[in-house]
């Protein structure tokens, strides 16, 4: 039973496809799934040309969490709370930045919903401009780089940590680069009552400027140099991460990407790719993501 | 012409929509290294290959209606059973 | 049962009768008393098969409502002014997705300069969004107009959101005696929401999908055809209650002496002073009416047509301003009479912001109008003239 079907847009190699095929595989179709406008929807929810098999809502763009609270809500009155999990698949612009106000809101009311970021680190579908979750260095239209600016100055912000302040239950990053991974997590997430949060990296193929072929080779380096550590949340306790054998420079992930590979010429690069690697370390110390030898 | 209230939309609709021509590439299956470990399953964004069984043999099967030629199934492959080749129609 | 309650519980009142799933509450004032007496009632178990949230805004409010109302849920919030603009973006697409929300508009001034005070402003910034707006003369009026709004909206000829507008403080805070509509007769009136199509894992559908330019405009249309259905769906309602209740409202209008050669026209509260005054100008001899429009949306442009077409002259009364152009109900007023009556129409913008209607202030523009000391074309009344400076 195919509960995301095929003929959507989605460019060939997307990362949001493989990630959302996943989730709802995981959950069996057992899901009411809220999507904000974003690449997302627009491949999938053309009039005449859905690609879902269960049910599904788009609304406005800022709006998700808010319009799962109220699903969530009327499931409660009506006494249908057993017909399926309530599950947002939201772009990075749609949660961290026009909808963080929306996402506040619904973890601080506790609402039984599984809010699943998919970060593409932009805002992919109208052409890459940058989000407050576009890692620094990153060459977009509205962070180009030119003469003097070397694409975006500034960090991604903390989503895990946000979700952490509210006290989301359950909250864990995932990446494409191993979907048995975002299945299990998912799974385990829709164990706990209230609201959870997962972020997934998807890399994608039109914005990064990388291959069809190596969306799943991106996506695990992302998390091999430590830019994107794997980790789970269960309650305020950091339970699991995912831990890295040789842990790779940043250049190995940066130089396959068009939207880095200015920092390999341009003057504030070099700079940049120290800051980068500097991220890098430093969530490894946090997380604890080397195996020593 | 009839159109939905509200522009509610049925499910699976997008499958009229036959992807199979976008790309220039397409994945060959060697089903003699295939295993059907079913990797290439859990990573095809267009859900167009399935490991199917056959008598005694169990491999992976493209369909090439949708396969958009992206060339991540190879790039998954554990055995490296999958080659992607160059279509008929882009041979020079 | 009659009590005197405050305009606030005669709404709350009612909507607890019509047996919400879903209520949303953000506070802004003079509503908030609304969604208060809400929560008390809700605290107090009063609310069966009932969630009520308190949103982080009212544009949370009104999504969360999308997301019940899409489920299958029965939907109820309040907001005016400065909420109901920040909830726009939400009540357009609820519109466009046909999700039969009630809202009650506390009618309140709009921003800049801040003003918590009553006019209609606020809910004719939302002429355009495909809403139902019915506005009420008094606290009675909205009591009964609650589960009416309900019926109507999710009428299956219909499935539109419907505000209720009643002016903030003067009718939201005005004591009144009600007689307070019972939970049985209110259940016989009013059925349990049997949505067309909602969000359930036995049925998976695809709400709110995009229309690209071959497909869009279809369904603008079929939005411009459930107004135009709506018109035909509320008189039946309207009538259905008038029977069911013996309390008459009239129709989209209604209308006091309707063989008059002048009118006056106006919506909402004021209506009760302007009828006073008709009342008395009657005494004196002058041919007088009075037209309460209740519906502004969908306009009723038959039933003005049909009652000004002999008329010599209309008085209209608007309560907010069209920047630019002039007040919304003369507008509207002008363009539904022209090529259907050639009375000539005199336009007065009051109260806005809350300033005072004194009775004096509709009686000399009566007045005015009769002797033939006014022009013809628009003007505020209630004023004082000012020259503008720098600081």
């Amino acid at each position: 039973m195919r509960y995301f079907g095929r003929g959507h847009g989605g460019c060939p190699g997307c990362g949001l496809a493989i990630a959302v095929k996943n989730v709802v595989n995981a959950l069996e179709g057992k899901c009411f799934v809220v999507n904000p406008t974003g690449c997302l929807e627009i491949i999938s929810s053309q009039y005449g040309r859905s690609a879902w098999n269960v049910p599904y809502i788009h609304s406005l763009f800022e709006n998700a969490a808010a319009v799962a609270a109220g699903i969530d809500a009327a499931l409660r009155a009506l006494g249908r709370k057993d017909e399926g999990h309530v599950v947002v698949l939201a772009g990075d612009g749609a949660t961290a930045d026009i909808g963080i106000g929306c996402l506040s809101g619904m973890f601080d009311r506790k609402h039984d919903v599984l809010y699943i970021c998919l970060d593409n680190e932009a805002y992919q579908n109208t052409g890459n401009q940058q989000s407050g979750l576009t890692p620094p260095g990153s060459n977009t239209t509205t962070t180009p780089v030119g003469k003097v600016m070397p694409g975006k100055v500034g960090e991604k912000k903390d989503m895990i940590a946000f979700a952490l302040a509210h006290k989301v239950p359950y909250v864990a990053t995932a990446s494409v680069g191993y979907p048995a991974d975002i299945r299990r997590k998912v799974k385990k997430a829709v164990s706990f009552e209230g609201p959870k949060y997962i972020q997934i990296h998807c890399p994608c193929v039109t914005g990064w400027g990388i291959n069809s072929s190596d969306t799943v080779k991106v996506a695990r380096l992302a998390v091999e140099t430590g830019l994107y550590p794997l980790v789970e949340y269960e309650n305020g306790k950091l339970t699991t991460v995912r831990k890295i054998r040789d842990r790779k420079p940043v250049e190995e992930y940066l130089k396959l990407q068009r939207r880095f590979r200015h920092l390999f010429t341009h003057p504030k690069g070099k700079e940049i790719i120290e800051l980068i690697q500097r991220i890098a370390d430093e969530n490894a110390e946090r997380f604890g993501l080397d195996i020593k030898k | 012409m009839k159109i939905t209230v509200g522009a509610i939309s049925f499910p699976l609709e997008s499958e009229k929509h036959k992807t199979g021509d976008w790309g220039t590439h397409y994945p060959v299956i060697d089903k003699e290294k295939c295993d059907g470990c079913k990797t290439c399953e859990q990573y095809c964004p267009d859900s167009c290959i399935e490991v199917k069984e056959f008598n005694d043999e169990k491999y992976a099967v493209v369909d090439y209606d949708y396969c958009k030629g992206c060339g991540v199934c190879a790039t998954v492959c554990p055995k490296e059973a999958i080659k992607m080749e160059l279509k008929e129609l882009y041979r020079v | 049962m009659k009590k005197v309650v405050r305009g606030f519980y005669a709404v709350a009142h009612s909507v607890k009768l019509c047996r919400p799933n879903v209520i949303c509450a953000y506070p802004i004032t003079p509503q908030t008393e609304i969604v208060e007496n809400l929560a008390a009632m809700y605290a107090n178990g009063e609310l069966e098969n009932c969630v009520y949230i308190t949103a982080e805004s009212e544009f949370g409010a009104a999504s969360i409502l999308v997301g019940a109302s899409a489920t299958g849920a029965r939907t109820f919030t309040a907001t005016c002014s400065q909420g109901l603009i920040l909830m726009s973006e939400v009540l357009f697409n609820a519109a466009g997705m046909r999700l039969p929300i009630v809202l009650v508009i506390a009618n309140r001034a709009m921003s800049a300069p801040l003003s918590i005070w009553n006019d209609h402003q606020d809910s004719m910034a939302m002429r355009d969004a495909c809403i139902i707006q019915v506005y009420v003369e008094n606290n009675q009026e909205v009591h009964d107009l609650i589960p009416q709004a309900y019926k109507i909206a999710e009428n299956k000829k219909v499935l539109l959101p419907f505000m209720v507008c009643m002016d903030g403080y003067k009718l939201t805070h005005a004591y009144e005696p009600i007689e307070l509509l019972e939970q049985d007769f209110v259940d016989s009136f009013l059925p349990p929401y049997e949505p067309v199509a909602y969000l359930t894992t036995k049925k998976p559908l695809t709400f709110g999908s995009y229309a690209p330019p071959h497909i869009y405009m279809e369904f603008r249309i079929a939005m411009q055809r459930a107004m135009d259905r709506a018109k035909d769906v509320m008189r039946e309602v309207f009538k259905e209650w008038a029977e069911a209740t013996g309390r008459d409202w009239g129709g989209h209008i209604a209308v006091d002496y309707p063989d008059s050669k002048i009118f006056a026209i106006a919506m909402g509260s004021v209506v009760g002073l302007i009828r006073k005054v008709v009342e008395d100008l009657r005494k004196e001899g002058i041919d007088i009416g009075l037209i309460k429009v209740r519906t502004f949306r969908p306009f009723p442009v038959e039933d003005l047509r049909d009652v000004l077409k002999d008329a010599e002259k209309v008085i209209v009364f608007d309560r907010a301003v069209s920047f630019g152009y002039e007040g919304p109900l003369s507008i509207d007023l002008k363009s539904a009479l022209y090529g259907h009556s050639s009375a000539d129409i005199y336009s007065f913008i009051v109260g806005l912001g809350g300033r005072d209607i004194p009775r004096k202030l509709i009686e000399d523009c009566l007045r005015n109008v009769v002797e033939g000391k006014e022009k013809l074309g628009y003007s505020f009344k209630g004023y004082t003239e000012f020259e503008e400076v720098y600081p």
